[in-house]
């Protein structure tokens, strides 16, 4: 029999915050998410009722730098998340124990709220070798990854890593790293790419999962749409000097000190779905494309391997050619044209000669 | 559905008169949907290379220029009669006459299409003598129609509609009818490649297209570029 969980509400109380603090707590992570201001009054309602759940939080292959981008949200504050939010149970960089006692402590979730926590996984599992690749806590991270997922009721997929593979996933992968929903079948999986994602993003992500304890509206690639449905492009600041027709064409150019578009210094903007340009980095002080380099377009699946970041056509290789589509297609083209010419002689001389023969008949 | 007539010339009583047979091929809807196709080919290509690779950039205030705009109007706007031209195109192979519905499909399982393909390469190759003639598309036509035609048509609407999908937004009837198409490959980066490949397919194919009608038309004897015109196919050696 669980002992009765805190609700969001108690522990905001025993914290000391007054509820004035918690209702305008409330409207900003409405807003935040985008939701209308009835919104508020349900998240209120929620956090008063709901007992606050549980979240293991687990690393495989990564760099940390999604927890390094949680740690630094401002709307809400981080802070207020770990400790009013959810009750975060584990995760090896940022809690006080480890060792063993660490591990106990995803032992112990998992045996008490089977069914009932979410999974946040940052990084990915290297199939290769077993999984010998990468070892937490003694174990291959993918089988602990396996039975930890098994028992939860949803699973975040933080980054590029966990969501599409990101660097070590890059060709050739010699650990044969996977995104986790090639390891996890049976789970509802919340991806939320980006290397980092938005700090912002990552919190909003977690409160709408632990407000309405289901799953935002995701889009085709399993992102929540209220902040991957539009492109960089879409929003970017610099859009009316693409649709003018001004460019940056090369570092320090009049162009680049005007601030136009860097869509020919390879900016992936067109090409990347995430909030970069709407919700901006470091509590909204600016994103790549304002502080003027072109977007990476880090949200995307298999980004590093599109040949230069500074390129505009980007690279594929078939039949193991390297090329652009204008390279590849632009020799197709100059090599068929040439095949034409030169048929096109040798079927004039034949029939040039055929008329020879007719003629010579004749005679 | 041929409607087929003689055409002789032999009331000019001439010497050297030569009995010429002419069919009906290809209906006038048909003949305006090609030409207008042909037009939107042109436009797409062009407009399509420009939006990759953007013309020098321009100084000044952005609310004085809107080139990038313009270019795009029209590559978007060539792109809807392109599409639209093809549903049509399907709605002409279904009403229209046999020849209209040859490029929707190969004989796949037909052993004499495949001999008539075979043949018409060794006549490509200068191995054979003589052309066989045809009413409507030869077999090596036919199935270059088919491939690099019709498939492509498909495919360059459908990654075309999905790219033209992401600005109109997640929910809206492009998004319903062409983003799961888009979704397939992955980073809509590959997506933005693969439409740029398929116009150098669309390239190649338009400059064998142009050349074979020309070619055929002076050497298999039989007319290819007027048929497109008036719809006739004159056989210039009578009969078939």
């Amino acid at each position: 029999m669980p002992e009765p969980q805190e609700t969001f509400y108690d522990v905001i109380r025993r914290q000391g915050i007054t509820r004035r603090s918690f209702m305008k707590f409330c409207s900003l992570t409405a807003a935040s998410m985008g939701l209308g201001p009835t919104f508020a009054a349900r998240i209120a309602h929620a956090m008063e009722t709901k007992p606050r759940i549980p979240v293991l939080w687990m690393h495989g292959l990564e760099c940390t730098c999604c927890s390094e981008s949680f740690i630094r949200s401002a709307h809400p504050l981080v802070k207020d998340v770990i400790l009013s939010m959810i009750s975060l149970d584990y995760d090896d960089t940022l809690m006080a124990a480890a060792g063993h006692q660490a591990e106990a402590c995803l032992e112990e979730t998992r045996r008490k709220y089977k069914g009932h926590y979410l999974l946040a996984v940052e990084g990915n599992p290297p199939l290769n070798e077993d999984g010998m690749y990468c070892i937490t806590a003694g174990k291959p991270f993918v089988n602990t990854l396996r039975e930890v997922a098994a028992d939860a009721q949803a699973v975040i997929a933080w980054g590029t890593c966990a969501s599409w593979g990101c660097v070590q996933a890059a060709r050739p992968n010699p650990t044969q790293a996977v995104p986790i929903d090639k390891v996890i079948f049976d789970k509802p999986i919340v991806k939320v790419p980006g290397c980092p994602p938005i700090a912002e993003v990552m919190t909003a992500v977690i409160t709408y999962l632990v407000t309405f304890g289901e799953l935002p509206a995701l889009d085709r690639q399993r992102r929540p749409k209220m902040f991957y449905s539009q492109r960089i492009h879409d929003k970017c600041y610099r859009r009316a000097h693409f649709d003018a027709g001004q460019f940056v064409e090369s570092w320090d150019d009049e162009a680049a000190r005007e601030g136009f578009c860097l869509y020919k210094m390879g900016c992936k903007g067109p090409t990347t779905y995430n909030a970069c340009s709407t919700v901006r980095w470091n509590n909204g002080v600016s994103y790549p494309i304002q502080s003027g380099h072109p977007c990476l377009g880090c949200a995307e699946d298999d980004f590093w391997d599109k040949g230069s970041f500074y390129d505009r056509l980007t690279t594929i290789q078939p039949l193991g050619i390297e090329g652009t589509a204008n390279e590849i297609g632009g020799y197709a083209a100059a090599g068929v044209g040439g095949a034409v010419v030169a048929h096109a002689a040798i079927s004039a001389i034949k029939r040039a000669r055929k008329s020879d023969d007719d003629d010579r008949k004749q005679d | 559905m041929t409607s087929q007539a003689e055409t002789t010339a032999e009331g000019l009583g001439s010497a050297h008169t030569i009995p010429r047979r002419s069919v009906y091929v290809y209906e006038a809807p048909l003949r305006l949907w090609h030409w207008v196709n042909a037009a939107c080919i042109v436009v797409l290509a062009v407009t399509g290379y420009l939006i990759a690779s953007p013309p020098p950039s321009v100084m000044g205030q952005a609310s004085d220029h809107f080139i990038m705009g313009d270019i795009r109007f029209v590559h978007f706007a060539a792109a809807y009669i392109f599409g639209i031209g093809f549903l049509g195109r399907i709605y002409w192979a279904i009403v229209g006459n046999e020849h209209a519905r040859q490029i929707f499909y190969v004989p796949f399982w037909s052993r004499s299409y495949w001999g008539g393909v075979a043949h018409e390469i060794g006549w490509y190759l200068f191995l054979k003598k003589k052309p066989r003639v045809y009413v409507g598309h030869n077999p090596l036509a036919h199935l270059a129609m088919f491939f690099l035609y019709t498939v492509m048509a498909v495919f360059m609407i459908m990654t075309g509609g999905a790219m033209y999908a992401e600005g109109t937004g997640l929910g809206s009837w492009q998004d319903r009818v062409f983003g799961w198409f888009g979704a397939l490959f992955g980073n809509p980066q590959n997506l933005h490649t693969w439409h740029h490949m398929g116009m150098w397919v669309i390239v190649i194919f338009v400059i064998i297209h142009v050349y074979v009608a020309i070619r055929e038309d002076i050497m298999s004897r039989q007319s290819m570029v007027s048929t497109m015109i008036s719809g006739e196919r004159m056989f210039k050696d009578g009969g078939q």
